[in-house]
């Protein structure tokens, strides 16, 4: 009898960080009270060292632990945004939770717990790890968003979340098990192979592939699924918020390439007709809904849904430039709407949330400079160049036209125009109506500096985009 | 001989029975959590019937996964149960109405 030796280099990122996630656990129980602090420190630490790790082992690919885990450079790209994108977010939640008495150990616990399962999930190649890494995702999530246990929206927005979060997992597995039957595998590279051998029932292989796509439609959420998303950004603490609306976002936007593109890539007609559906309603709903909000953390998850609807067209175009651009769309929007959320944690202090849209009045005569920043982000929301989302959303609808998609590009811009009304109207509310209140900023000077590089992040990646949309490229070459 | 088609059929009649449970029921969280269960218990017997079928053992380990996941979902869900009822003193479906819009 033979062992094969496991390679398990592939996979020293994540290892590194599940040992340093049941350090920092460790750290947390014994220190007590006072161990946010430290635990704060060591999850900064552990995130910068994995993307070190990451960073370090470009190149690399392969699969291992049996055919449960791939290292490609899809992967890694991803991990690294992960990694670098919930550094920021941690640096932006310290002071907001310190002013709630929220600054405990248990949330650095949970977030880095939950990151390791983002990158489980990007790195799947079986159904097993996807469940696992989802699953090991949510949960954290579910926990976090009811972290704040005397706030009755919290626990009302955790409650909601954890339902749906639950009935949408429910779907997944019940898809993947139809799959599993259908091709008698759970690893996704047998499963592209037996259905590109041919000679399968495909009613049943489309009736597990609908069970998949409401699965990925409730984890992204696309609208008819989307009815978690405004409650549970709304409900959350915003430091929450900020961490459940960006990496997560690219977690799901790897689980839907894992098993659409590379397991059921070759049955791609049939999933096609369903994705076009998800994005048009996701694009005509989030735009037309948000303009009715005047919270801006439920504007800004209506806008989530919408952004949604535009990763949706470039995964559903099928061609390599489509998946590229939708990859491209994905890691822009999460730094996006880092910085928006990261404003509203910015903007508030203790007994203040900042979240009403009047809040945000004459902010540019409070101060010029933060106004700016947030002008950048939401015009690049809005998709106006010379800014990054613009490339973005050029680069989704360029790829739908060229599969002749021209109704559904249409769409997309419609909606667009429409969207830039709720974008420019926060414009206008900070540029020139009159200041209802004159209390002076309290952020700390690294959370300022901090926001400074993100605004400027998505300028300088709007004027030279040109090096992201080469990384995205070619990773799907 | 119980044909696999029977198994299918049970599991799919589990699973419309969860999700409608989840969907009308109007009264009571625990009730949905039974049947945010029943749901991955159906997905379960699915697993094992295909994969007793195909003689392909990877579905049956595939069920110890979800009944593990399964017990640490409804750990966390009971857990915001209870919160939530401290603040509310109630579980009625229909007064989780504070987030609207």
């Amino acid at each position: 009898m033979t062992f094969e030796v496991l390679n398990m280099s592939l996979a020293l990122p994540e290892m590194f960080m599940l040992a340093m996630a049941c350090t920092i656990l460790m750290v947390v129980a014994f220190l007590g009270k006072n161990s946010a602090k430290m635990a704060y420190i060591l999850s900064q630490l552990t995130l910068a060292v994995t993307a070190i790790l990451i960073y370090q082992s470009f190149g690399d690919s392969g699969v291992t632990f049996d055919g449960t885990y791939i290292k490609d450079a899809f992967s890694d790209v991803l991990k690294l945004a992960i990694c670098i994108i919930n550094i920021a977010v941690l640096l932006y939640s310290t002071s907001y939770l310190k002013d709630r008495d929220l600054f405990k150990g248990e949330y650095y616990v949970l977030a880095i717990f939950s990151t390791l399962g983002m990158m489980i999930m990007v790195s799947a190649a079986h159904f097993l790890t996807i469940y696992l890494g989802l699953e090991l995702m949510s949960l954290c999530m579910y926990a976090m968003v009811a972290m704040h246990r005397d706030s009755m929206i919290s626990t009302e927005a955790a409650m909601k979340y954890f339902i749906l979060g639950a009935l949408a997992s429910g779907m997944l597995l019940y898809g993947m098990s139809i799959i599993y039957g259908v091709t008698g595998s759970l690893e996704i590279a047998t499963i592209a192979e037996t259905i590109q051998a041919g000679g399968l029932d495909n009613t049943v292989l489309s009736f597990g592939l609908v069970f998949l796509v409401i699965g990925i439609g409730f984890k992204l959420g696309a609208v008819p699924f989307h009815m978690w998303l405004p409650d549970v950004y709304h409900g959350a603490p915003t430091a929450v918020t900020l961490f459940i609306a960006t990496a997560p976002k690219i977690a799901a936007f790897a689980m839907a390439i894992r098993l659409l593109v590379d397991g059921l890539g070759d049955v791609h007609q049939h999933w096609q007709g369903m994705l076009i559906m998800l994005s048009v309603l996701s694009m005509i709903v989030g735009n037309v809904i948000a303009i009715a909000q005047t919270n801006l953390k439920r504007m800004l998850a209506y806008s989530t849904i919408s952004h949604i609807g535009f990763i949706l067209l470039g995964i559903l175009s099928g061609s390599q430039e489509g998946y590229a651009a939708s990859m491209f769309y994905a890691l822009v929007y999460s730094l996006m709407s880092l910085g928006a959320f990261g404003m509203i944690i910015l903007m508030s202090r203790q007994g203040f949330e900042a979240d009403n849209i009047d809040d945000y009045k004459g902010l540019s005569r409070r101060n010029p400079w933060f106004a700016l920043m947030m002008l950048i982000l939401m015009f690049s929301m809005a998709g106006i160049p010379p800014l990054v989302g613009f490339y973005a959303k050029l680069t989704v609808i360029k790829s739908i036209i060229d599969i002749n998609l021209i109704s559904v590009a249409i769409v997309a811009v419609l909606m667009s125009v429409i969207g830039a009304f709720y974008y420019l109207r926060m414009i206008k509310v900070m540029y020139f109506d009159k200041p209802i209140q004159q209390e002076e900023l309290q952020a700390p000077t690294d959370m300022r500096v901090m926001m400074s590089v993100n605004g400027l992040t998505v300028l300088a990646l709007g004027i030279f985009p040109g090096s992201l949309l080469a990384v995205c490229a070619s990773v799907f070459s | 001989m119980i044909a696999l088609s029977d198994f299918l059929i049970l599991g799919a009649l589990l699973f419309s029975l969860s999700v409608a449970g989840i969907f009308l029921n109007r009264k009571n969280i625990i009730i949905i959590l039974m049947c945010v269960e029943l749901m991955l218990l159906a997905v379960n017997l699915n697993f094992v019937a295909f994969s007793h079928y195909s003689g392909d053992i990877a579905g049956q380990i595939f069920v110890f996964f979800i009944l593990t996941v399964a017990a640490a979902e409804a750990a966390i869900g009971l857990a915001i149960l209870v919160v939530l009822f401290r603040n509310k003193h109630t579980i009625n479906v229909a007064k989780l109405n504070e987030l609207k819009g």
